[in-house]
């Protein structure tokens, strides 16, 4: 059912798609109007709220990225990822919590916050490994539809698995004394852990653009990346990069799982889902396969979903806008994929791909 | 791959064979697969169910099937030279196996490690060793592994029919010891059966006697269906065609008289289980037309049940002001339209997206009605997250439902309750939609959707308007969901947000996977055995979750077509198996381009 207009031929599904997309931007417009009007809030809550933002995002962008670097070589969602970054911190709460009672982590914290971190990421890094052996190998040459119920299937398994270990209770990652307190810039006042959660993910985010930019392996990884015959043709055990990739993205996965514990103070077997759903959005508006768009587009969703529920939602007259927060993420999702299915940093590849 | 290996098991410069390792490696594995499934608990949790009475109870069977598991896998894998190799493979297999979960037990001895695993207490232990002490029990474990891998490999070892028959019977005996509530409550029905039921079974599993009478006269029947089955068949095809009519009628009248009867036959509880599969299988049939039909993979499609529950809620229930609507016969179809029209809308930004990223954005909406339903934002029209009460019955007339007695010829005087009248509303719409999705199928908006399935650009190169067609199967489907909503609602009589989770979604689209994308049967078969055994298996509890998904996974590696697979769809699936068979032959070019 094509439309001309102006010499264009324009699909009806088009003209729907960006009516139903300007309807949403116009609401958010009017709700972020409406509440700076009303000046409701002041700067300084504001500016926490970004600061917040900013440390979600950074949780958010670490998890984005195993999705971004296996999509990036598989050209599959790890839909598994959520249950890679919660198995490493719920594992390491035990460490945590008996360090925790002992005293250990108030005596040495460093030592401490470094041995669970290590724990975790290894714990992550050998679930993703396990998973891209058992569940994804003998798939690789499977249609598009097989891996990916696969990979549900392995998400599910996963969570359940951990249940039946764990147990389903929420457990309470205990306090870590030397990152209690804050630091005031001015007006502003930064909570340790948010310090530690965005100069960590920071951190991880630069030394893996290193590696993958600088080292050998990365550079075999983007090789793979290109094409993936061609690359073993040049000498790349394709393989061992697929199993690369997994071990870092699992890894980060971890040390994501323990930073974002450290911020909430909980861990279930639940834990993996909604972040995991939101990073996977992250690395969508970044454009997926894009390493430093994964980082953009976490950093941009944390800071959406913090700021969001107060500057538009409230705007619109929502009561308790706080509980739609999730709902501005898969809406975000949504919106991004119609209007520019490749991302903010995408090539235009998502034609063939999406 | 292993074609490879066993053509030279001695290229290994050391002298041990190939077939040894391979029993060490899966031994390790079933070995593996035994300890976690101890550490998960299960062993705990199915022990009150007896699978023979005072002898193997539920857990311990799912271990020894473990052990058989193993040995069988170890036995076939190494193409067995000699059958005492064979042998050997079985039992070592089955051997290493029961080491790990001895292993398991003498470092729960030593580590006290039950404060992180939380199955991990002296009860695990105590019901692994069998009660018998360590040393004994430890033993025990060893021998159990020996003989049962011993038998796997015997039994793999035996000419086919044999081999079928044997398996046959164990599998009757493990499901009639499963399902001994359904049979003995179904058998307790009719005066005349109660011995039956008093040799199969005692109070808690079969007993001694039941347990042999079964597993013989299944090996028997077996064994005859595989060497006489052919004749029979042949007869029957021989008959003359009225009588062969005769035959087929007397069978389908059976089947509908025996279908109409079920709820007074089963009794409350299993009518109450038939209804829960009812309603799955419901959702099963819409998901079916979307993701088996159309290929487009939908995790979102509790949204639509969800949509369903709710329009009759708000249309019937007397605690909003939009409850007008009293009588649930009149709402229903509003529920079914408003349902169509959201899988349209829905559909529409979808469109253009194929695969994962089309299931990504569906799970997406899912969640955004999940939410909106739950939050403070809806709450005057919906109820948050207190949900909507006081919903009516679909009574009809005079006809109400409330708990009768009814005076049956055979059966005597037996209360009738509304769950068993539920199953006639539930039965009813199952029925249409089998009908619906069967006859929609072959039709020609059927064989676009398998187009788009097969190849979208083509479809589209032949005149398949792609925009038309999927929201046709969108709409369809998220139809077939609402009406199963709407059933939820009223058989429930309230609607909480907080059953519409994203694990309906995953149940759903695990049934229908498991019986096989695209295929009608399949759907009946996967709503039977993914909702009704583990709402008949009540210890089963969250476990069933991790069945979903290992049920998801296994398939997709094993048999991705399903268990009762579509004849179209197995083409489908079987051709990139092809692709993968001259994938791998490259790989040795691959091997040594590697190793300079």
């Amino acid at each position: 059912m094509p439309l001309k207009i102006g010499g264009k031929l324009i699909s009806l599904t088009d003209v729907a798609m960006f009516i139903i997309g300007g309807l949403i931007l116009a609401l958010v417009v009017v709700g972020s109007i409406a509440t700076l009007l009303h000046g409701k809030y002041t700067a300084r809550q504001w500016m926490d709220l970004v600061v917040f933002g900013v440390a979600l995002g950074g949780i958010y962008a670490l998890i984005a990225l195993g999705y971004t670097l296996v999509y990036g070589i598989l050209r599959m969602i790890n839909f598994a990822h959520s249950e890679v970054f919660m198995s490493g911190p719920f594992t390491a709460y035990f460490l945590a919590d008996a360090w925790g009672r002992s005293g250990f982590l108030d005596q040495n914290p460093v030592i401490g916050l470094l041995a669970i971190f290590i724990l975790a990421m290894g714990i992550s890094t050998i679930v993703a490994v396990l998973l891209e052996r058992i569940a994804y190998r003998p798939l690789r040459f499977a249609p598009r539809l097989v891996p990916l119920i696969t990979a549900i299937g392995a998400s599910f398994f996963l969570q359940y698995f951990f249940r039946g270990l764990y147990g389903p209770n929420i457990k309470v990652y205990p306090d870590v004394p030397a990152l209690k307190g804050n630091i005031t810039f001015g007006d502003l006042n930064v909570t340790y852990v948010q310090i530690l959660v965005i100069v960590a993910s920071f951190l991880m985010m630069a030394v893996l653009q290193l590696f993958i930019m600088k080292s050998k392996t990365g550079k075999a990884m983007r090789a793979v990346s290109e094409d993936k015959q061609t690359a073993a043709l040049m000498g790349i055990d394709v393989d061992r990069i697929i199993v690369i990739t997994f071990v870092l993205g699992g890894a980060l996965a971890g040390a994501a799982g323990v930073l974002y514990a450290l911020m909430f103070k909980q861990v279930s077997f639940t834990m993996g889902f909604i972040p995991g759903i939101k990073a996977f959005t992250a690395a969508v508006l970044g454009g997926i396969g894009n390493v430093p768009g994964a980082m953009l587009g976490g950093l941009f969703l944390g800071v959406a979903e913090s700021v969001g529920p107060n500057l538009f939602l409230d705007g619109l007259g929502i009561p308790a806008p706080y509980q739609l927060k999730d709902a501005i993420a898969f809406t975000l999702l949504v919106l991004v994929l119609i209007f520019r299915p490749s991302g903010i940093l995408g090539e235009s590849l998502a034609e063939k791909r999406a | 791959m292993t074609a490879i290996s066993e053509t030279k098991p001695l290229a290994t410069p050391t002298a041990v064979p190939a077939w040894f390792k391979q029993a060490l490696k899966m031994g390790l594995i079933g070995g593996i697969i035994a300890v976690l499934i101890a550490l998960e608990g299960m062993v705990q949790a199915f022990n009150t169910r007896d699978i023979v009475s005072g002898v193997v109870s539920m857990g311990i069977i799912i271990i020894f099937i473990t052990y058989f598991a193993t040995a069988y896998v170890a036995a076939a894998k190494s193409g067995v030279a000699s059958p005492a190799v064979g042998l050997i493979i079985g039992a070592l297999a089955g051997f290493i196996a029961a080491l790990s979960l001895v292993v398991l037990i003498a470092v729960g001895q030593v580590i006290n490690i039950g404060g992180m695993i939380i199955s991990a207490t002296p009860e695990l232990y105590d019901l692994l060793t069998f009660k018998q002490g360590l040393t004994t029990g430890s033993l025990t474990i060893l021998l159990s592994g020996l003989g049962i891998g011993l038998a796997a490999a015997i039994i793999y070892l035996l000419p086919k029919a044999i081999r079928q028959a044997l398996l046959y019977g164990l599998v009757a005996v493990l499901l009639f010891g499963l399902l001994q509530d359904l049979v003995r409550v179904t058998l307790s029905d009719f005066d005349a059966l109660t011995p039956i039921v008093k040799f199969l079974y005692t109070s808690n599993g079969l007993s001694n006697e039941g347990t042999i009478a079964v597993f013989v006269i299944f090996v028997l029947g077996s064994y005859l269906q595989s060497t006489r089955g052919a004749l029979v068949q042949s007869r029957v095809a021989a008959l003359p065609s009225p009588a062969r009519m005769t035959l087929k009628w007397t069978g389908v009248v059976l089947g509908v008289v025996l279908l109409f009867l079920m709820p007074v036959l089963l009794g409350l509880y299993l009518t109450d289980v038939i209804d829960t599969v009812g309603i799955y299988l419901l959702m099963g049939l819409g998901l079916n037309i979307v993701v088996g039909f159309a290929g487009l993979l939908d995790l979102g499609y509790v949204a639509f049940w969800a949509l369903g529950a709710y329009t009759v809620g708000i249309l019937t229930s007397p605690q909003h002001a939009t409850g007008i609507i009293h009588n649930w016969w009149l709402a229903a179809p509003f529920a079914i339209v408003v349902a169509l029209f959201a899988g349209v809308v829905l559909g529409i930004p979808v469109l253009r997206m194929r695969g994962d990223y089309l299931a990504i954005v569906t799970l997406g909406f899912g969640e955004i009605i999940r939410l909106l339903a739950i939050s403070d934002f809806l709450k005057p029209w919906e109820g948050g997250a207190q949900g909507i009460q006081r919903i009516p019955t679909p009574a009809i007339g005079p006809f109400q439902f409330v708990t009768t007695q009814l005076n049956l010829p055979i059966l005597g005087q037996t209360p009738f309750q509304p769950q068993q009248m539920y199953y006639y509303v539930i039965i009813g719409g199952c029925l249409l939609g089998i009908f619906v999705a069967s006859r929609v199928k072959i039709s020609r908006l059927g064989r676009a959707w398998m187009a788009i399935r097969e190849d979208e650009d083509v479809a589209q190169a032949m005149g398949i308007n792609l925009v038309v067609t999927k929201l046709l199967a969108f709409g369809l489907g998220a139809a077939f969901g609402g009406l199963s909503g709407a059933i939820l609602a009223s058989k429930i009589q309230s609607v909480y947000p907080q059953s519409f989770g994203f694990l309906i979604s995953a149940n759903v689209l695990s049934l229908i996977i498991l019986g096989g994308m695209g295929s009608i049967p399949g759907v009946i078969v996967g709503a039977l055995a993914l909702v009704g055994l583990p709402e008949l298996l009540r210890e089963v509890g969250d476990y069933r979750y991790l069945f979903y998904g290992a049920v998801l996974v296994v398939m997709m590696l094993v048999r991705p077509e399903g268990l009762l697979p579509e004849a179209r769809r197995r083409m489908e699936l079987e051709e990139p198996r092809a692709e993968e068979v001259s994938a791998s032959t490259q790989e040795p070019v691959r091997a040594t381009t590697t190793e300079p």
